[in-house]
């Protein structure tokens, strides 16, 4: 009985990401349309587009292969794995020990990689250019990440999400050096690897600028909607993991029961529409930087992160 | 019963029968190309069913054998332990696929007889080497498996820069055996002890264990492809035919580390912390300029030499970590840290394996290895490019594979490094750490372009359109390591409970037992601290794609058109304007090619309204080559020419050289303290 109850909260999750993720985007552009004096599109508008999408004829590439077809499929799948595998709510799930933080990291490579090869699928230049941008922009996010998951995992002595939550909730942490290098480190990482401004711009068609964008130019359709879902439940997911483990205030245990799974909802969908709103003031105050602006961006953010490491292997002996 | 080490010799035998075999078989009629495979084939896989009965006992009882070869008064000693039991297992299982290749890829080959005596002989001496338990048999092993390895890069002597590799492999390998002779001189001490068993048990001073480790650096390092001593490795890996490739990366490289592994943890004692330090920074560079130059590069197979160096960079780091928490008295850790080393051995024997045999199989086909003239491979070799793309997976560190498990392995490792109390090892740690990081980011990159510039895309060239399938021997052997790189990935724990009894003897101390995990999941400490399960990230990522799948087929559509791509408007976009290995490798050039290779991209443009193209010029310097081995290789033009008048004295003058220097000798004798 209590394994159907723990499957049941560890199946809620799986599908309250599914659900959340595109009304958090619709939030997000919805609040930087406000911000601009614009109306905006109404909140649900991603549902519709998805739905839209999924339900028109794919126009493939003469030349693409079937490596192009399976793509959007295993990035979906890939993605919506590692956002399950975050505590929302609550910690403990049933199989939250399938992969811990280095492994959630490597799950979103696993799917970034799809993507890049994808890119170079058709053979147009578009596509080439934009995964050979994402690559340069991730084989400087990787490590960054990385390194910020050594910082937590050194403070919280675990890299098992649920063991990190539960430990950043308890009152020994206190205020850390390391702790608000690598919160910013994060946040610079969030943003390059969702492709927002200043890195990217979600809603660009411009050549010389768009990075993802570019990779996914040739998709239509349901695989279309099969990569845009994956890029709301990628934004969710990191949005997720920043309130989780800085923010980790309306966390329940996985027993805790119906009633109080409903006010830890209520909480995280709080987390999450501060977290947006701070997203789209954020994108909405900077502007978009050149490429290879990019590269010194993410590498103060690789900075910070290895100064948070050795800041933390030198103050335990201390 | 008959003794491991026994069987063991009596397969040597076979391989080096063979290998007389072969040489027969050439000059009697043509090629015994099918016989000489199936027979190292037949041999490799015998050795893998005596070694699989063994592979889970713990502790595993030595099994010796002595034969009267060699120097009359120490004779040729040989010893099966868990060590060079588990280095044999990957010794062998390369050898039987590359064999397997073989069978299919040698058909093709222009020079039969000039690849098939050496093959069972370079067989026989890495089996040799991980064999040997005395300094003689070593050496004589070491020497063997190097000569047979340059005769097969020299196989194709007559194509351009061959005999240039050739050149410099065989004075980088003259170079690293000389510094292992010196190693195992210093060991074996003045009394001339060269069995192993003696330099165990005789604890060398501080002084020469330093010695021993910088030297043992030099040769084995040399031999593995350590930066700074790679050089020879990208030139010499490629030239051979792709499965002697395969075996020179996937186990050759191996061999080398077993040698490390064995002076290192098993001869030297008890290491100094500071010894963690030397080889976790030599690791560390290797790793990130290994990558490095892989992503610089465009012909297929020098890519794969230049990843090789990567993972050795990689594997040093574990071992670097392991040899530091010996040196500290944490062997736990030590032991996760080994078990890292030795499962990314395991791993890179697969996955390379596998690359070289595809890069084989591309060769095959379309006669190119240079990226840029190929191109949209993906349709005229489906499984080729679905075995390579397994592989590139795998070697990118990407879940549910196996260079995953083995990289989370040696993170873990590193997360328990702050207990270390020297301040050197502190600083250096974390920074390794992020070395670690950053080449498994490039490596995904470099892979990416390894697939997607030569199997996907529009054909570059015509040679491409005429491309086929390979023979069914390589693809056996390319799906058959595919399945191992998933199997290993899935279920770690098998791998890491058949390392615990080689970790024990070396470390003194071993992984928690992982078979017995609830859903096979790896738990290297504490569930509540880290675990990972791949067969359920695996079945989580199948069963969630096919249910998308499903869904949508099932319910919103699956209606397909066929269109031409999106060329803004532009008619018939030739493949030319696809982006290349160079250009991709832009970006990435621009970031951190400045700084490592002093990267200058120079633009020409016609003047303004003159019709003609304009030209971009990328100019790199191999900053090692230019800073190391040009000095050394001026110095020795410089001495060469001023010493030439020495070889036209006289009689008198000779014999006055001779005298003096017996003097200064005798001196030297006589101040020695």
């Amino acid at each position: 009985m209590a394994l159907i109850l723990e499957l049941g909260v560890q199946g809620a999750q799986m599908t309250l990401v599914l659900l959340l993720a595109p009304l958090l985007t619709g939030f997000v552009r919805k609040v930087k349309a406000r911000l601009l004096r614009r109306q905006g599109p109404s909140l649900i508008q991603p549902y519709r587009d998805l739905l839209r999408l999924m339900r028109k004829e794919v126009v493939l590439a003469d030349n693409a292969s079937w490596l192009f077809r399976v793509t959007p499929y295993l990035i979906f799948a890939a993605t919506w794995v590692a956002a399950a595998l975050i505590p929302t709510f609550a910690t403990g799930l049933t199989f939250s020990w399938t992969a811990d933080l280095i492994a959630i990291v490597a799950l979103l490579g696993s799917a970034r990689f799809f993507l890049a090869l994808a890119g170079l699928d058709v053979g147009t230049s578009f596509g080439g250019i934009g995964a050979s941008r994402e690559v340069m922009i991730a084989s400087l996010a990787e490590p960054a990440m990385l390194l910020i998951v050594f910082s937590l995992a050194l403070v919280a002595g675990a890299t098992q999400l649920s063991t990190v939550a539960a430990f950043m909730g308890s009152p020994q942490v206190g205020l850390r050096v390391s702790l608000g290098m690598s919160l910013i480190a994060l946040v610079m990482v969030a943003i390059a690897e969702n492709a927002r401004i200043p890195v990217d711009n979600p809603s660009t068609h411009l050549e010389l600028t768009m990075v993802h964008e570019a990779m996914v130019l040739e998709y239509s359709g349901r695989h279309l909607a099969m990569i845009e879902f994956a890029a709301f439940l990628k934004l969710l997911l990191y949005m997720s993991l920043i309130s989780c483990v800085f923010l980790p205030w309306g966390l329940v245990t996985a027993r805790a029961g119906p009633g109080s799974y409903v006010l830890a909802v209520v909480f995280y969908i709080g987390k999450l529409a501060v977290s947006g709103t701070l997203l789209a003031l954020f994108e909405t105050a900077i502007a978009k930087m050149r490429v290879f602006r990019v590269p010194d961006f993410l590498g103060a953010a690789l900075m910070l992160a290895l100064l948070g490491t050795l800041l933390l292997f030198v103050s335990r002996s201390l | 019963m008959i003794s491991g080490a026994a069987v063991l010799l009596w397969s040597i035998a076979a391989l080096l029968g063979t290998a007389v075999l072969a040489i027969a078989e050439s000059r009697r009629s043509g090629s015994g190309t099918h016989l000489i495979y199936s027979l190292t084939l037949g041999i490799s896989a015998a050795v893998l069913l005596v070694l699989a009965s063994r592979i889970f006992d713990d502790p595993v009882t030595p099994s010796t054998a002595a034969l009267p070869l060699g120097l009359p008064w120490i004779g040729a000693h040989f010893r099966l332990d868990a060590l060079s039991m588990f280095f044999l297992v990957v010794v062998n299982f390369g050898g039987a696929m590359a064999s397997l290749y073989g069978l299919g890829y040698g058909r093709h080959e222009s020079a039969p007889h000039r690849v098939l005596p050496f093959f069972p002989a370079f067989l026989a001496g890495m089996n040799l080497v991980v064999l040997a338990d005395d300094a003689f048999t070593f050496l004589l092993s070491w020497e063997f498996m190097s000569l047979a390895s340059w005769a097969l890069v020299m196989a194709h002597h007559r194509e351009q820069d061959n005999a240039r590799a050739g050149y410099i492999y065989l004075v980088m390998a003259s170079f690293g055996t000389l510094a292992l002779l010196l190693a195992f001189g210093l060991l074996s001490g003045p009394g001339g002890n060269y069995t192993f068993e003696a330099m165990r048990a005789a604890a060398p001073t501080p002084f020469v264990a330093t010695f021993v480790l910088a030297l043992m650096l030099l040769g084995a390092g040399s031999k593995a492809g350590l930066v700074p001593l790679h050089v020879w490795l990208p030139l010499a890996h490629p030239a051979a035919p792709s499965h002697v490739s395969a075996l020179m990366s996937g186990v050759m490289t191996k061999v080398a580390i077993y040698g490390f592994i064995r002076v290192t943890f098993d001869l030297l004692g008890e290491p100094a912390w500071w010894s963690g330090v030397a080889v976790l920074f030599l690791g560390g560079l290797t790793a990130v300029l290994g990558i490095l130059y892989a992503l610089m590069e465009k012909d297929l197979k020098r890519l794969l030499a230049y990843s090789t160096i990567e993972n050795v960079g990689v594997i040093f780091v574990s071992l670097g970590l392991a040899l530091a928490f010996k040196a500290n008295a944490m062997p736990s850790a030590a032991a996760l840290a080994l078990t890292a080393a030795l499962f990314h051995v395991l791993n890179h024997s697969f996955f390379k394996s596998l690359l070289f045999f595809g890069a084989g199989a591309v060769l095959t086909a379309t006669g190119e290895r240079d990226m840029e003239k190929l191109g949209g491979l993906i349709h005229r070799m489906p499984l080729t490019s679905f075995a390579f793309l397994v592989g590139c997976v795998a070697i990118s560190a990407l879940p549910p594979f196996n260079g995953f498990v083995s990289e989370w392995l040696a993170f873990q490792a590193i997360l328990q490094s702050p207990d270390l109390p020297q301040w050197g090892l502190k600083v250096m740690v974390p920074a390794v750490g992020g070395l670690l990081a950053l080449s498994a980011a490039l490596a995904a990159a470099c892979f990416v372009k390894a697939f997607g510039i030569t199997f996907l895309g529009r054909p570059r060239s015509a040679a491409v359109e005429r491309a086929y399938e390979v023979d069914r021997y390589s693809l056996a052997a390319m799906f058959a390591l595919a399945a191992l790189c998933l199997f290993a990935g899935i279920l770690p724990g098998l791998v890491i409970d058949g390392l615990s009894s080689v970790t024990r003897p070396l470390v003194g101390s071993r992984m928690p037992v992982q078979m017995a995990q609830a859903w096979l999941s790896i738990v290297p400490i504490a569930a509540s601290r880290s675990s990972y399960n791949g067969l359920l990230v695996f079945l989580f990522i199948a069963f969630s794609a096919s249910a998308a799948a499903y869904v949508i087929h099932r319910f919103a559509s699956h209606a397909l058109r066929r269109g031409p791509a999106w060329g803004c408007g532009f008619p018939d976009v030739t493949p030319s304007s696809q982006y290349t290995a160079v250009s991709f490798a832009q970006p990435i050039r621009r970031v951190f090619g400045t700084f490592v290779f002093r990267a200058r991209e120079t633009v020409e443009m016609p003047a303004p309204g003159e019709i003609g193209p304009s030209r971009l010029n990328v100019e790199m310097h191999d900053v090692i080559w230019e800073v190391v081995y040009q000095p050394i290789a001026r110095g020795i033009d410089f001495a060469t020419e001023h010493l030439n008048h020495l070889q036209f004295l006289t009689i008198r003058r000779y014999l006055t050289l001779v005298f003096l220097f017996l003097v200064a000798l005798l001196l030297v004798l006589a101040l020695w303290p």
